[in-house]
């Protein structure tokens, strides 16, 4: 009896009470699928964060002009830098790869009947080369290009798409506010960067041809310092920031005017930002864990007064206690494990789709899946078994009578 | 009286000597049973009559193994149930006794024939062996079409028949039916009670039968009737109904 004879006469309750099932396995399905889902795109977005801050090359240093280490909002009132702040660094400091002054404008720009709004940056390769990006097609700049201002310029993937379309760019002509320039090359497309940013959307030109014929000014809005992967960015950093006192005489007492961005500070604050959130969405979906707990609970515990006569009739025909708990037990375990497996399966889907959706990586992740499974098949298992069992301790009498 | 009857070597289906039953401690106690000295024998059909609160049903309770004296002995078969374990009272009732109760206390969404099935199911029996004992239980008591119904389809007097098919199917050396007319019309009730009757009369069964309804003890051939926890009378006559 016990064994093959319980696990029949858990099935053929759980098929006689479809709704009281239905209903207990619904609860564990949300609560599963909700904290799975969540938990699993929260990872995928950290996991995005961190690549796209790594795409925007590692070991970089950004020097700008101004107090607020992001947005820049006290910029207005500090001096711009110039070419040769850049070459003061590149001079003076060991030990960096690529120092590339820039200098970046909103503008719109068109090829044929096609025009796109965008950000043209002024710079060159060596802009390219701390960003470790490279023309997938056509060429980078040529030395002389860069120190005469030539009109050429790289294009990112999101311009090509919206200005050349099918055709191929390479030696096309875009035309810039007044003046017509040559595409020399196609940089590989990087993807969205973080807080929705499309790091593709770009023209890269030498600094001086932004500088005369957009801008018209020798400014110089940022500086990319690229170090070497066998030095110290901390103490790249703190010899740019020596320097840029020096050269733009600030006294001991005053504060920088400028600031030096940590490429890596700004991965490790996006990451701890991403990885707050996934807490964030964790804890709403553990609630919704918690209520599909409850509502299993309330179900099984709303359904005793029925189960305990139940469970006095089967008593009173001669089952066993034990029989009877069996029959609950499987019945629980069913129901908790149909639901776990149901919402894990719901929640793979969903987060993948999710993912997809948010363009962020789906990262299976395995003990958040036996977590959730475990809490709700444990409550599932608690509530379903407990009353039951309460209630197969009773005298026959006292069960059968039970309203 | 009826011991002199009764070869000395065999004992009775049941003896209570001396049984007692108190609800609750203290000032609130209520003694239920007040000290019960019976004997009845296999084949008997005995109805046990008396007013509301008259510990007629507390006595069909202990003799069911439904619940346990507070005093005295029971013996059933010479076996004393009091010092018998929960599950050996279970396989008690599993192996000797058949219930019928006046509220069917059928299982709610399952078939007649599960329902028959199932003190079948808990002895164990082979699923073919299953069905064709629960749908000759069915067919003895006259609803074998009705097999497939489940109790809300089916009426009162249609449920109180599955429920004797599920006391009778496993041959109980004993029915216990508690008022089982208790919740049906006249003709329904002399109906369940020609069906009662019969399993007495063509099967040997013992019946012990808990009704206040004289109509329905004039079925017994011994009448027992209690008041304030004790015996007052016990009759035996001879059937003035077939």
């Amino acid at each position: 009896m016990m064994g093959w004879n319980a696990l029949m006469l858990s099935l053929k309750e759980i098929r006689r009470n479809l709704l009281r099932s239905f209903l207990t396995v619904l609860g564990i399905v949300i609560g599963v699928g909700a904290v799975v889902t969540m938990v699993t795109l929260g990872n995928g977005a950290t996991q995005a964060v961190s690549d796209q801050i790594a795409s925007l090359g590692s070991n970089m240093l950004i020097v700008r002009p101004g107090q607020r280490l992001m947005g820049g909002r006290d910029a207005a009132g500090s001096p711009s830098f110039r070419v040769a702040d850049a070459e003061a660094i590149r001079e003076q400091i060991g030990g960096l790869e690529a120092v590339a002054p820039s200098v970046s404008t909103n503008v719109t720009i068109v090829h044929l009947s096609n025009n796109w709004s965008t950000v043209v940056t002024g710079s060159g390769n060596a802009y390219l080369a701390a960003r470790s990006w490279q023309p997938i097609s056509g060429r980078s700049f040529s030395e002389t290009e860069e120190r005469s201002g030539s009109a050429v310029c790289v294009i990112g993937e999101t311009v090509r798409r919206e200005l050349f379309g099918s055709e191929n760019p390479i030696g096309g002509s875009i035309r810039v506010k007044q003046f017509a320039c040559e595409v020399i090359g196609l940089l590989a497309a990087k993807g969205q960067a973080a807080m929705g940013m499309d790091q593709d959307d770009l023209v890269v030109m030498p600094l001086r041809t932004v500088q005369r014929r957009l801008i018209g000014s020798q400014d110089v809005a940022a500086i990319f310092v690229s170090v070497a992967a066998s030095s110290s960015v901390e103490r790249a950093k703190m010899q740019i920031e020596e320097l840029m006192r020096e050269r733009r005489h600030i006294a001991a007492n005053e504060n920088d005017d400028f600031n030096v961005l940590d490429t890596r500070q700004i991965a490790e604050t996006l990451s701890s930002t991403t990885r707050v959130m996934t807490y964030l969405l964790g804890a709403v979906a553990a609630v919704s864990l918690l209520v599909g707990g409850i509502g299993i609970m309330n179900i099984m515990l709303v359904s005793v007064t029925e189960r305990t006569r139940e469970i006095g009739i089967r008593l009173a025909i001669g089952a066993l206690e034990r029989e009877v708990l069996a029959q609950f037990l499987i019945e629980a375990v069913v129901l908790s494990s149909l639901g776990g497996l149901i919402g894990i399966a719901l929640a793979a889907v969903g987060a993948a789709a999710g993912a997809h959706a948010m363009q962020v990586p789906f990262l299976f992740n395995p003990p958040i899946n036996v977590l959730a499974f475990a809490f709700s098949a444990a409550i599932g298992v608690i509530f379903g078994y407990f009353p039951a069992r309460r209630a197969a301790r009773l005298d026959p009498i006292e069960a059968l009578r039970h309203e | 009286m009826n011991d002199a009857a009764r070869p000395a070597s065999t004992p009775p289906l049941i003896r209570l000597v001396g049984v007692t039953k108190t609800y609750g401690t203290g000032d609130a106690a209520l003694q239920a049973l007040r000290g019960i000295d019976l004997a009845v024998e296999s084949g008997e059909f005995v109805a046990i009559m008396g007013p509301s609160g008259s510990g007629k049903s507390t006595a069909m309770n202990i003799i069911g193994c439904l619940d346990v004296a507070s005093g005295g002995s029971y013996l059933f078969r010479g076996v004393a149930v009091e010092r018998l374990s929960r599950n050996q009272r279970a396989l008690l009732r599993r192996n000797y006794l058949g219930f019928v109760f006046q509220g069917y206390n059928l299982l709610a969404r399952t078939s007649a024939l599960e329902n028959v099935e199932l003190p079948l199911l808990y002895r164990g029996e082979p699923a073919s062996a299953r069905r064709t004992a629960a749908l000759a239980a069915l067919d003895a008591v006259g609803i074998a079409d009705r097999a497939s119904h489940t109790p809300s389809q089916l009426s009162g007097g249609q449920q109180q028949r599955a429920a004797i098919a599920r006391a009778i199917v496993t041959h109980p050396a004993m029915l216990l039916a508690d008022e089982p007319t208790g919740n049906l019309d006249t003709q329904r009730s002399r109906e369940i009670m020609d069906v009662i009757a019969a399993l007495n009369r063509d099967r040997g069964i013992t019946v012990l039968m808990v009704t206040h309804e004289p109509d329905m003890a004039a079925y017994a051939d011994r009448v027992i009737r209690f008041v304030d926890g004790r015996i007052e009378s016990d009759t035996r006559r001879e059937r003035t109904v077939p």
